[in-house]
């Protein structure tokens, strides 16, 4: 294989399940996912369709039901606890929350160099480290002795992303990172994980309920619905052609900020979404899909091959 | 007959222990029957502060009217004593928060948390109040049957539309909706949003939509005031505000931030810097060190809102000398 085509992640049915009271949980079924170097996979969803859980699967933060992470061609889902910390050296996440994440009775200095502290980089060269980091970041060296509170939301997720980086990754899985921020600081923290992603050479999982971001910054994107894919396609071709109901759905359920009446929200996705424990054998989207038939009802489809590298589970779309 | 609602150079502040927030510096709003004028602007600009104030909901002895008038079909609400306004508050006047988990009683059934309402403002028999809380739960798109459930059997769309049939019972003049959709996914939002420009005809309601969502207000409002900073700094009708060439930077700076769904662009032309601390009371106009055309007369005088159509205003030094 061409070193060029070998994915930097990738997961082989990857599954998480959470037991229950009530039975087991389907927060992550069977996802296979791969993400080229230096390329960002956006993944989309509304809450509870398992975006969450998929991104801290990959880093290990919560084990895995079944399946396999493969980090550069090496399975790390079943890798050693030593091994595993080798790893996340290039594996890092950006917290949705900048100040539930974040030491409230540590400043901004202490903050940046703890990743620094766990990996044992000598003292002297931490300090060179972070402020660097905080250049890098756009965080003004006034900041420094600073607490997370004395901040705005857009300089705390600053002190999010510096953390992520200070170790020099790979790989970032930046988990809802621009939600809990205003329109106009969103854009500036948006630009800056672009920028860095260009001069840092990182890779991107970026995981966001917002169809509008996720197709601003993606390169490809993956629809989650309860726990599965249900259609992947490059960024651009996604929002041209989309093929499942539900993505078509979600789509149309921006509200748009314009007067073209071809705009204007129509009724689109009636009910809510199912319970996602011990989920029934159908497809998940059966019981809110306008096209449902019955052979809906009889599996969960699996993720076809429509060429030009996207990708469906939706019996319409069947080979 | 003059509008609804009209508030006149309000001004707002909260005592603090660290000092005086001014919250809200000199606001201007009028809002006609049946209309829906969106108030929009980013946190810490002053809209709900300006929403509470309509209310006289402030926190006790923190949060004051400084001074301004706000006109409820002529009379000044500022004047009015706490039973006066009891009888205005869930009656003529509601209001829908952003979080349906926090506004709702979770001991309570959810039918007995609408009764409640019609108990305190209308005279109806308890048979015709059984009724009107079928009436409501049906309009909001539940089923009757489940008004003898709690707050947590319902999902948080279900729980919005519980809380806006609360709003609505008493049949209201005035609706003040605070990011009513902000905390749900965006399916149910087009849900929500759809059923609330339904119900407002249905009900003959106006209503302030407070929201950061320019997407929400194209698809909602009539009429629109962008606020940054305890100041309206452009207000119209939705068309003066999505269409028209003239608009404050600030409210060009709001548009250019946005992802923007049907445009490619490969990276965002973001407001610089950050909102003014409401803590110091600014000299000139609000949003000067964000502004790419400040000049030097921005930084010493306050601009005063000028009419550039009938219908539209902007509050810039930019859009002063116009002869119209």
């Amino acid at each position: 294989m061409d070193v060029r085509d070998q994915p930097l992640l990738q997961t082989k049915g990857l599954t998480k399940y959470f037991r229950t009271s009530r039975g087991l949980l389907h927060a992550v079924d069977h996802v296979d996912l791969e993400i080229q170097a230096k390329k960002t996979l956006g993944v989309v969803g509304e809450s509870g369709c398992g975006k969450s859980t998929l991104g801290r699967t990959i880093l290990r933060l919560i084990e895995p039901t079944e399946g396999s992470v493969l980090y550069g061609g090496e399975d790390i889902a079943g890798c050693s606890a030593a091994r595993m910390r080798e790893m996340r050296r290039k594996m890092q996440i950006i917290f949705q929350d900048p100040y539930a994440s974040l030491d409230p009775r540590k400043t901004v200095k202490e903050l940046i160099a703890d990743p620094l502290k766990v990996y044992k980089t000598p003292k002297s060269r931490r300090d060179e480290l972070v402020g660097q980091m905080m250049e890098t970041v756009g965080l003004a060296e006034r900041f420094a002795q600073a607490y997370p509170h004395e901040l705005d939301g857009g300089r705390r997720q600053r002190i999010g992303i510096a953390r992520a980086l200070v170790l020099q990754p790979e790989f970032i899985v930046c988990d809802e990172p621009v939600s809990a921020l205003d329109v106009s600081i969103q854009a500036q923290i948006l630009n800056l994980l672009m920028d860095l992603q260009e001069s840092h050479g990182l890779t991107y999982l970026f995981i966001t309920h917002d169809l509008s971001v996720v197709r601003h910054i993606s390169d490809e994107i993956m629809v989650m619905y309860l726990g599965v894919v249900v259609e992947r396609a490059p960024s651009k071709e996604l929002f041209a052609s989309p093929m499942h109901p539900y993505t078509k759905e979600l789509i149309r359920a921006i509200p748009i900020p314009d007067l073209n009446p071809e705009h204007r929200l129509v009724n689109s996705l009636r009910g809510e979404v199912s319970d996602p424990i011990e989920p029934p054998a159908s497809c998940r989207f059966a019981p809110r899909c306008n096209y449902c038939t019955e052979a809906c009802l009889s599996s969960q489809p699996a993720l076809q091959d429509m060429g030009n590298g996207h990708f469906v589970a939706c019996a319409l779309h069947g080979a | 007959m003059g509008p609804l609602l009209e508030i006149r150079d309000l001004h707002v502040e909260y005592k603090t222990h660290d000092g005086t927030v001014y919250a809200v510096n000199g606001v201007d709003l009028s809002l006609g029957r049946g209309e829906t004028l969106g108030l929009v602007g980013e946190t810490g600009a002053g809209k709900t502060t300006t929403a509470l104030s309509i209310l006289r909901l402030l926190p006790d002895r923190i949060g004051q009217i400084r001074s301004g008038k706000i006109l409820l079909d002529g009379a000044d609400i500022t004047a009015m004593s706490e039973p006066q306004m009891r009888e205005i508050r869930g009656n003529r006047v509601s209001m829908i928060f952003q979080d349906p988990m926090t506004s709702l009683n979770p001991i309570l059934p959810v039918g007995r948390q609408i009764e409640e309402a019609l108990l305190l403002h209308t005279q109806l028999s308890k048979e015709d109040r059984a009724k009107r809380v079928d009436e409501m739960l049906t309009a909001v798109g539940l089923q009757a049957s489940r008004k003898d459930e709690y707050p947590h059997q319902f999902s948080g769309g279900m729980k919005q539309r519980i809380v806006i049939a609360i709003a609505l019972a008493c049949n209201p003049e005035l609706l003040l909706a605070d990011e009513p959709t902000t905390a749900l996914d965006v399916t149910i939002q087009a849900q929500v949003l759809q059923m609330m420009n339904e119900l407002k005809k249905q009900f003959d309601t106006s209503m302030l939509l407070i929201t950061h969502d320019l997407g929400v207000v194209a698809q909602t409002c009539d009429k629109v005031a962008i606020m940054y900073g305890g100041h309206i700094v452009e207000s119209g009708t939705v068309q003066d505000i999505y269409e028209a060439r003239e608009h404050h930077p600030y409210t060009t700076g709001l548009f250019r931030s946005i992802p923007e769904m049907n445009r490619d662009s490969d990276r965002l032309a973001p407001i610089p810097g950050l909102m003014p601390d409401p803590m110091l009371r600014q000299e000139g106009c609000s949003f000067h060190d964000r502004c790419p055309h400040c000049m030097e007369r921005c930084r010493r005088e306050k601009p005063d809102s000028r009419a550039v159509s009938p219908t539209h205003s902007i509050a810039c030094f930019r859009h002063e000398r116009k002869d119209r």
